[in-house]
């Protein structure tokens, strides 16, 4: 086989958790190689070492028979590998040409750019992806796969070598997924060689020539598609056992209704979600990122406006328009943007536990240190956080330490019912096992408990019963006598197969 | 696996140690800057140290002082108010109009007229705050928009000239050194500044201010309403605006519609020399009080050295931008202590 690329054992370490791990593959010339796994795999890292963004910690890459050491996303570039991140990268106020040659402007005496050779060189390009479109119009007044097609046509314009898109299809329709793939087959066709990162299990099978699967940073296995059936690939995915580490305590029987969400409605163009989790329960929230788990979250919390719905607090309508409602019905919001929107990073352990109810440690607007202190080293007693004292900033707190403070303040507050977005992310298996224990004290002290998690097998070993969204929908519910991988993450890919 | 993990946990330092390392390098740095800049002067200019300028100076940072105080909070939220300068000279005549008010007895008319600035500073920084919060819009622009505001009332109020006539009371108390030592108009930036002190450090409302600062998103889904801490600090800055502009009637005796002109600028580089962040979340208002003080002893002693006019801005510019690139060290510093 001619290799274009190749990767050798190459590992990389963030402190604190293994991205990839002695990843070895290889990609032909002139193939469509899919690149498969769960959130978390490892796929993204693999993608950024490529860019240039990370240099891997170990391990050999070599490009077109050489050594591949790009320091810079510049150097990736001069290197003919070209990059369509998930996140488009244009410059929305200037014109299209522009941004297609932005590197590059073809320029005229005294620097001028050469108006003419700009835009005429871009019809060409944009012909190469079927766009027909002013090359004048400015990029904000596009749509979302314009844009798409606009950066391949960018990285086209570059003569690369080597195209890797970033699940392009994540936005857009079935046409224009139609058209794209129409596209990624002519330049398959052209010589180019292409990676492709997805979790639409169905529609790689239309373009791909070979599939790797990555789990846990690892190189699972890569295989010829042809041959290959969905439930194979999933199984490849997923396919990891369940230790026993999350303590299911069968012994919590969920009783009454402690929240219900009635016909919720974010938008006009989203569906209609109800939903309902007893006291005592934990409901687990599954479906893949960006299938609006989060997004109904949030707008049950009052975090991000709705159109409409009902949610009622032990059978009883409550009105919540921003999160201070929420709060004071006695709801708690974990948001899985720990950093940007749970914690005051720089601020003391002690201050980020208390500003969920300063009234409990003053009297009269005066604050009271003493009785604060005390709350706050109390609570990271029960809760073992790791911190020289209640007075470090919680950004030196590791991951799974800051997720603990965040739990903290809720139960500083005092909670009935909490709604925890991926609450293990970038927790160690340490502290992991702390926090679902502590969930089951909470489950066992008659709360209601909302767990999102993009981690299946931590949904299977901690909940009673799972819900599964599929964009934007609630496709389906699993009882816990049911769970069933397979099933789960069937449910969770139904609305993104095309049929 | 964009999930990218937490940055190193840093070195441990034992608590009591921390807490002094961090006294250090936020609070005594500023202080020891003070300190070394005045042994200068005292050594090299002449003049410098006598009570009699020691006097000038406390008497002419009283303005600046009371405008940084408000301007503390408004900084600490993350945003800034550049229309403190302008709000201080609509105040002045507006208090200046109140106070000459013949049918007042004078004790009357002062009090009236110390409300009336206070009230319509306090007016004008809400407005700041409820139009940066309501429509989302930098205060930087907001202010900048009440800046020229205030500057136009300010002519509407007085017709465009200089108010006199101040009650005789009212002018001696503003030339007033208690015990010799004291300024009246400097006790009175000393009030305002012990007042916010203790507002941020011992009040829930402080908390909320460093912690709307800090990150007001976290703020808000913790259960809170950052917009009204927003509006509140703003308030707070209009409010010394007010105030500031009684002392500038104390001090100068007139209502001037072009009293006040760049004093917005004066009032934040003493917060940020003070070593208040620029983004919010950190800083203390005797820092504050400390960065006021050094603007002034440089201003003072640099003229006293001889330095011409035309030299001190260029030295005092140089000196907000050192204090600047002191505090993104510190800032670093600060986080490998804590």
């Amino acid at each position: 086989m001619d290799a274009i690329l190749s990767l050798e054992g190459v590992g990389k370490i963030f402190p604190g958790a293994v991205a990839l791990s002695d990843v070895s593959l290889s990609i032909a010339r002139g193939e469509t190689h899919i690149i498969l796994g769960e959130n978390g795999a490892g796929k993204s890292t693999l993608i950024k070492l490529l860019a240039g963004i990370y240099q891997p910690d170990s391990g050999r890459i070599a490009f077109n028979g050489e050594p591949y050491q790009p320091k810079t996303p510049h150097d990736a570039q001069q290197s003919g590998i070209r990059i369509v991140h998930q996140e488009l990268n244009l410059l929305p106020y200037l014109s299209i040409a522009e941004n297609l040659m932005l590197e590059s402007l073809p320029r005229r005496a005294f620097g001028i750019v050469d108006r003419k050779a700009l835009n005429s060189r871009a019809v060409a390009l944009l012909k190469e992806v079927g766009l027909d479109i002013d090359p004048r119009t400015r990029v904000e007044a596009l749509g979302v796969a314009q844009m798409q097609l606009v950066e391949i046509a960018k990285a086209l314009s570059y003569d690369s070598k080597l195209l890797v898109l970033d699940e392009p299809t994540a936005t857009l329709t079935p046409p224009e997924i139609e058209r794209l793939f129409s596209i990624i087959k002519r330049l398959k066709a052209k010589g180019v060689t292409i990676i492709y990162i997805s979790h639409r299990l169905h529609e790689v099978f239309e373009i791909g020539d070979r599939v790797t699967v990555l789990r846990n940073g690892r190189v699972v296995a890569t295989r010829d598609l042809h041959g290959l059936s969905v439930p194979d690939i999933v199984r490849m995915m997923i396919g990891r056992d369940i230790a026993d580490e999350f303590g299911f305590d069968a012994s919590i029987v969920p009783g009454k209704v402690a929240l219900s969400v009635a016909n919720l409605k974010r938008d006009a163009s989203t569906p209609n979600i109800s939903f309902a989790v007893r006291h005592g329960e934990i409901l687990g929230v599954a479906g893949l990122v960006g299938s609006g788990r989060t997004e109904a979250m949030r707008a049950l919390f009052g975090a991000d406006p709705k159109l409409d719905g009902v949610v009622e607090i032990d059978g009883k309508p409550v009105a919540i328009t921003a999160p201070k409602d929420a709060v004071r019905h006695g709801l708690s919001l974990l948001t899985e943007d720990r950093k940007g929107q749970g914690l005051l990073l720089d601020m003391a352990v002690d201050k980020n536990i208390t500003i969920t109810d300063l009234s409990k440690v003053s009297r009269n607007g005066l604050l009271n240190r003493r009785t604060e202190a005390a709350a706050a080293n109390d609570l990271v007693g029960q809760l073992r956080v790791k911190a020289s004292s209640i007075e470090q900033a919680v950004r030196n707190l590791s991951g799974g330490n800051q997720q603990k403070v965040v739990l903290a303040k809720w139960l500083f507050r005092g909670t009935s019912t909490l709604i925890l977005d991926e609450p293990t992310r970038g927790v160690d298996i340490g502290a992991r096992r702390e926090i679902y224990q502590l969930l089951w004290m909470l489950a066992a002290q008659r709360k209601g408990i909302i767990m999102v998690s993009s981690d299946l097998p931590e949904l299977m070993g901690m909940c009673h019963r799972i819900i599964v969204f599929s964009r934007n929908r609630i496709v389906g519910e699993v009882a816990r006598s049911d769970f069933d991988q397979e099933r789960i993450l069937s449910l969770a890919y139904q609305e993104y197969v095309r049929p | 696996m964009s999930e990218t993990t937490e940055a190193a946990v840093a070195a441990p330092v034992s608590p009591g140690r921390a807490k002094f390392l961090r006294f250090l390098v936020r609070d005594a740095g500023v202080l020891l800057a003070l300190v070394l800049i005045t042994l200068f002067f005292s050594a090299t200019a002449p003049y410098f140290a006598t009570s009699g300028n020691a006097l000038k100076i406390f008497v002419q940072i009283a303005i600046n002082t009371v405008l940084a105080a408000g301007m503390t909070f408004v900084i600490l939220t993350g945003g800034i108010d550049l229309s403190v300068g302008s709000v201080l000279a609509l105040c002045t005549v507006v208090g200046a109009t109140v106070m000459i008010n013949e049918s007042l007895s004078p004790a009357v008319a002062i009090t009236l007229a110390l409300l009336a600035c206070m009230a319509t500073g306090a007016a004008c920084g809400f407005l700041n705050g409820w139009i940066s919060t309501r429509w989302k819009i930098p205060s930087f622009i907001v202010t900048l928009g009440m800046l020229n505001m205030a500057a136009g009332a300010a002519r509407v109020v007085s017709d465009n000239s200089t108010i006199t006539g101040l009650p005789q009371s009212f002018v001696d108390f503003g030339n007033l050194i208690i015990g010799g030592f004291l300024p009246s108009i400097f006790l009175v930036a000393v009030l305002v500044i012990a007042a916010g002190w203790f507002v941020l450090r011992f009040t829930v409302f402080g908390r909320m201010i460093f912690a709307v600062g800090t990150n007001d998103e976290a703020v808000r889904l913790s259960g809170h309403n950052p917009d009204f801490y927003t509006v509140a600090a703003f308030t707070i800055s209009g409010l010394t605006a007010g105030i500031a502009a009684m002392v500038y009637l104390l001090r100068l005796n007139i209502g001037s519609p072009i009293a006040g002109v760049g004093y917005e600028l004066n009032a934040i580089a003493a917060v940020i020399i003070g070593g208040t962040s620029l983004s919010g979340g950190k800083g203390s208002i005797i820092g504050t009080l400390v960065g006021a003080c050094i603007l002034q002893v440089l201003s003072t002693g640099l003229q006293l050295l001889g330095v011409g006019d035309n030299f001190k801005p260029i030295v005092i510019g140089l000196v907000i931008v050192l204090a600047v690139i002191l505090d993104a060290y510190r800032e670093r510093l600060l986080r490998k202590i804590r």
